[in-house]
């Protein structure tokens, strides 16, 4: 005869295996068609490229005519960056008591050399971000989730990913936890894992930050989108990155 | 130049069968005056009466539940045309439905499906636009559908048996 520990096993063994929800962690690369893979993977094909070129040519020019590059001090590729850094972000600064975004990250240093910042998701700026997380590519995303104040910013991040929005009326969670796997008009729906970010969107045709991606899930979900800036959309940032946690790089990805 | 074009060619249907029109799309196409909310009633898991007493067109309605700015239906179910691409697997397939549910039931189910399965990922097409959480501000005191689309939704999954 079984003994309660071995029953209760098999059980939940039962009902993990009936949950309809995908337990492993997949990048947004397993859930796109065979062709965008192809396209990802191809340096020719992949339109993130362009972005990442044109973020590269950013990063070499001086802020203001006769001023600082960021390559003076980062290095022409940007090799003195550190990898594991750029892996880290969005990050918790404890000190500002801030989350910060790689873009704003860029911010800063403009507005110490050149007081030039661009706003949030202007194509220049996320053609710099591209730029920077590339130089992570293959690296495991890696966002700082320890101590206290990290805990109650990421459990708030999770209140906003499982709250409806908007006249459809659905949260992340629904799709992208729930329903990831399935298709919603021709399209299978991701885990809404960040490793790929920024992106190049063949439904849009253009670059996508993860602050910019969210927004246009929101707007299709018929709601009113946080503003970029806002307190809500850092901490959705700041949870999903951290979600992610573990899976590779890929930025430039190429998705849907 | 005709790769070009093929290329375009093939972007645009990519955008089409893409579906799901967002709140931006719909506002260069311009929106009808807000209607007046009907109230509606629910008796046994069903909504019998129309909604606002209407008379539902299926001929409307299947143009209304395929198309991806409007009802949308074949971003989630199956339905039984080889002229509509793209279809979804989330819901249930919607073929043969209307030999399956009488008529309040489907209506119930459109109208406000969480309020028979609270946990329904299924949008609610003609929910009181005051409970809606964070619509997008132009669409602010609107139901997804209007009352007439609803009911010639209606009508047309009636005649899906």
């Amino acid at each position: 005869m079984m003994d309660n520990k071995a029953l209760f096993a098999a059980v939940l063994l039962g009902v993990l295996l009936a949950s309809p929800v995908i337990a492993e962690k997949l990048s947004g690369y397993a859930f796109v068609k065979d062709e965008t893979r192809a396209m990802q993977d191809d340096d020719f094909a992949n339109p993130g490229l362009l972005a990442m070129e044109k973020g590269a040519a950013l990063f070499n020019t001086p802020f203001r005519p006769g001023g600082k590059t960021c390559a003076e001090c980062h290095g022409e590729d940007g090799e003195k960056l550190d990898v594991q850094r750029i892996a880290g972000y969005p990050i918790y600064d404890p000190d500002s008591r801030e989350i910060v975004s790689l873009q704003s990250r860029v911010n800063t240093c403009r507005s110490r050399i050149a007081d030039d910042i661009l706003p949030t998701n202007h194509p220049d700026l996320i053609a710099l971000e591209t730029f920077v997380r590339h130089r992570a590519q293959g690296v495991p995303v890696n966002v700082n989730t320890a101590g206290a104040e990290r805990q109650a910013l990421l459990t708030h991040g999770e209140e906003l990913y499982k709250t409806r929005y908007g006249l459809i009326d659905m949260s992340c969670h629904v799709c992208h936890t729930v329903y990831a796997g399935q298709y919603v008009r021709g399209q299978k729906i991701s885990q809404g894992q960040t490793n790929g970010f920024p992106t190049y969107r063949l439904g849009t045709g253009e670059m996508a930050s993860l602050n910019l991606r969210i927004t246009q899930c929101m707007d299709l979900m018929r709601a009113e989108p946080f503003p970029p800036d806002s307190e809500e959309m850092k901490l959705l940032e700041y949870y999903l990155s951290a979600r992610s946690n573990g899976l590779p790089i890929e930025t430039p990805a190429v998705r849907y | 130049m005709r790769i070009a074009q093929t290329v375009m060619l093939v972007a645009l249907l990519g955008l089409i069968t893409a579906g799901t029109t967002s709140a931006a799309d719909l506002s260069a196409s311009g929106l009808p005056p807000i209607e007046p909310y009907c109230q509606w009633q629910q008796t046994d898991f069903m909504i019998n009466e129309p909604l606002c007493g209407l008379k539902g067109d299926a001929t409307r309605g299947r143009a209304i539940a395929t198309d991806g700015s409007r009802g949308n239906c074949v971003a989630c179910h199956d339905m039984p045309f080889t002229d509509v691409e793209g279809y979804g697997t989330i819901g249930p397939s919607l073929a043969g439905i209307g030999a399956r549910y009488p008529e309040g039931y489907i209506r119930l189910r459109v109208v406000d499906a969480k309020s028979v399965n609270p946990l329904s990922i299924m949008p609610g097409y003609y929910r009181d636009p005051s409970k809606i959480h964070r619509p997008a501000k132009m669409l602010e005191g609107r139901t997804f559908l209007a009352a007439q689309q609803v009911e010639d939704v209606i009508a047309f999954l009636m005649t899906m048996k």
